[in-house]
């Protein structure tokens, strides 16, 4: 009896012509079919959505002949959750928990965007409490350097660079550690809220932030001596994924595609938040306009955000005590509501307060949490520099205790559109490249 | 009622002030007056059962930042001296700068923003979809935002369309990066955006029926069971508003 080969390829006639179904490496019967003469040359690959090579659940459609692509298109939507609908169904506060999962590489920049608008509406920006916007500034710069570091490992394994892989993990989880100590969880935060940040910066915590920088600093280095002038890398990435400045301008290319091409465009610069026009660092640019630029400019830019990591550090340090939430009791929760030895979310002061001291202090805590706040009726749109460019959320609000709306502008969604222009004519393993310099990350794109 | 009763007042009619002298009197002009879209009822949203916080009958008009009036300060004049002729209205708030485009007029709007030397918007965020049931008329509107990387400005569009005829014109031809944002709001608002290369959906599925983030679309979800309560879907608990 002949064994079947569940990995062979199958092949099906349709209106579209012979449609052969490849799953495994088995590319036997296509060749066949393909050199029989029955079909012209030009073949149409799907790609993905579950491809390693494709980022997450992107799918390629990709026309070729031979080995070149003609036609390159992509399908999303295959991570679709709907997050924007959910936030009109919960309170302002309770939209944070959502929007942080969007863009999963970059939560703290989905959280401060979000944020960040809400307060406009609120008319409370220059309210919040400046260790706040320090600690904020901090985690996004730390996540920065995450998002870069996956960005440029899950790019080289792409290209079979795994031991770039392997130490951008590795020096990934020292953030994700940080993370994780200071606002608990290792992603989906939730932690920049309206008027502030939810907790205060746990014991220990500046130290490990200087452990951190000094460990980088010697880490760092390497990816500069594995990849930089490395020929097989460059040989990969250099030239390929080309977009010049007009092009990125026309397609709404923002972040370090836009930096590549040499025009330092940064919102940390010119249009700054958060406080960043405090703070001493760099626009990083390259002026190759290619994969490897893009490459270069967040080597670069994982520096410059080590640099204000580093000043945010030193403010905090003289920031002890301080508070890092706004003083309005009608948006700030009324406690600092941390995990205690008994495992309960809750703070016993504040128990033995609202319980056996105030009625009202009970009352207003209640309302505060199950109804919310209500945030006067208008829009606004205050986009951040994310790791990829200009993320910013569209809040709408008719003066309720709900979002009426909101949308979030993602840079992957927007750069994910230069697949076509950055891989039409090249090779097929030049669209991995090309894609893997965008850098989408489908949670975002999808929403 | 006695005579002692009578209302008393002054012998003879207090001469009411021309509206000249008294500028705070005049009406406010048509294009300022504050429209409300929509009402909120009682003191906390509460549908379905008792209100008993004795606000039941409470009436609040949901209103929305009224239109500005010239000068409006600054750059703005700039851009709207730009855009003269082509703006329905102008609305300044929280330091944004807003302006209402008819939608015959919005294409000319953009091309002028990209091109004008002295406006040189390059930058566009894509379009968000937002949908006001109670708007009559006005139910669909697509909000652009635009960046001027030359003179580091920021403005918003937003174009309206009635649900029954639900076409707005597409920019795609002015800003290609508009391609998959006005593929979006198609998909979600079932906006029709006139001109675009191919307004397919791109985050539902093709087949997909209705559109998704319309205020008349369900949310969806089923009750959830745990140790024997049971916790409603989101929009179906009870909520305030």
């Amino acid at each position: 009896m002949a064994t079947t080969d569940p990995y062979a390829a199958s092949e099906a006639e349709t209106s579209q012509g012979r449609v052969f179904t490849v799953t495994g490496q088995d590319w036997d019967s296509v060749v066949e079919g393909i050199g029989s003469g029955e079909t012209d040359e030009r073949v149409v690959v799907n790609m993905g959505p579950q491809h390693p090579s494709t980022h997450g659940v992107l799918r390629l459609i990709l026309e070729l002949e031979g080995e070149t692509v003609t036609e390159a298109r992509c399908g999303i939507g295959y991570l679709h959750t709907g997050i924007e609908k959910n936030m009109e169904f919960r309170s302002w506060v309770q939209g944070v928990t959502f929007c942080t999962r969007m863009d999963y590489l970059a939560p703290f920049h989905n959280e401060a965007t979000y944020v960040l608008g809400v307060e406009r509406l609120l008319d409370i920006e220059d309210q919040v409490p400046e260790k706040a916007q320090v600690m904020r500034v901090l985690l996004m710069e730390l996540n920065r350097i995450s998002s870069h570091l996956v960005c440029i490992a899950t790019g080289g394994m792409e290209i079979g660079a795994l031991t770039v892989m392997t130490i951008g993990f590795r020096e990934r989880e020292l953030v994700l550690d940080l993370f994780e100590l200071i606002t608990g969880l290792r992603m989906n935060h939730a932690f920049i809220r309206p008027g502030g940040v939810a907790q205060d910066l746990p014991p220990g915590a500046l130290d490990e932030i200087r452990d951190f920088i000094a460990l980088m600093k010697k880490r760092l280095p390497e990816y500069a001596a594995l990849c930089n002038a490395n020929p097989i890398f460059k040989a990969r990435l250099e030239g390929v994924g080309h977009l010049d400045l007009a092009g990125c301008l026309a397609l709404g290319m923002s972040g370090p595609v836009l930096r590549s091409t040499g025009y330092a465009w940064d919102l940390r610069k010119t249009q700054p938040y958060c406080g960043y026009e405090d703070y001493d660092f760099d626009v990083q640019t390259w002026d190759t306009a290619d994969s490897y630029g893009r490459f270069r400019v967040r080597l670069a830019e994982m520096w410059e955000s080590l640099k204000i990591v580093e000043q945010c550090a030193d403010r905090l340090a003289g920031l002890e005590k301080a508070p890092v939430m706004i003083e309005d009791k009608k948006i700030a929760w009324p406690s600092q509501l941390a995990i205690g030895s008994d495992g309960m979310g809750n703070s016993l002061d504040h128990i033995r307060h609202i319980m056996g001291e105030s009625m009202e202090a009970l009352i207003h805590h209640f309302k505060l949490v199950t109804e919310g706040f209500r945030v006067p009726a208008g829009q606004a749109y205050v986009p951040i520099e994310s790791p990829r460019g200009e993320l910013g959320a569209h809040v709408v609000s008719d003066g309720g205790t709900r979002p009426f709306r909101a949308h979030f502008r993602d840079p992957s969604f927007t750069n994910l559109q230069a697949t076509s222009v950055m891989s039409e004519g090249g090779m097929v393993a030049d669209v991995i490249v090309a894609i893997a310099s965008i850098d989408p990350v489908m949670g975002g794109v999808d929403r | 009622m006695s005579d002692d009763d009578k209302l008393e007042g002054p012998e003879t009619a207090v001469e009411q002030p021309a509206t000249a002298q008294s500028p705070e009197n005049v009406p406010v002009p048509e294009e300022t007056r504050v429209t409300a879209v929509g009402e909120r009822h009682g003191m906390f949203g509460v549908r379905g059962s008792g209100d008993t916080s004795g606000y039941g009958g409470l009436v609040k008009p949901t209103v929305f930042p009224s239109p500005a009036q010239r000068p409006y300060g600054g750059w703005f004049d700039t851009v709207a001296d730009g855009l003269d002729g082509l703006v329905e209205s102008v609305v300044i708030h929280r330091g944004e700068i807003t302006f209402h485009v008819a939608r015959e007029n919005l294409l000319e709007v953009a091309r002028r923003l990209r091109d004008d030397e002295q406006l040189r918007f390059e930058f566009c965020s894509g379009v968000s979809g937002v949908h006001y049931p109670d708007d009559t008329g006005h139910e669909l509107h697509a909000v652009y935002h635009l960046l001027s990387m030359t003179w580091n400005r920021r403005v918003r569009l937003e174009v309206t369309c009635p649900d029954a005829d639900p076409h707005i014109p597409s920019i795609v031809s002015v800003y290609p990066t508009n391609d998959w944002h006005e593929r979006e709001t198609w998909d979600f608002f079932g906006i029709v955006f006139d001109g675009h290369p191919a307004l397919t959906r791109i985050q539902m599925p093709d087949d997909w029926p209705g559109h998704p983030q319309r205020k008349d679309y369900p949310l969806g979800g089923i009750p959830v069971e745990y140790k024997g309560g049971t916790i409603p879907p989101p929009d179906q608990r009870r909520s305030y508003n």
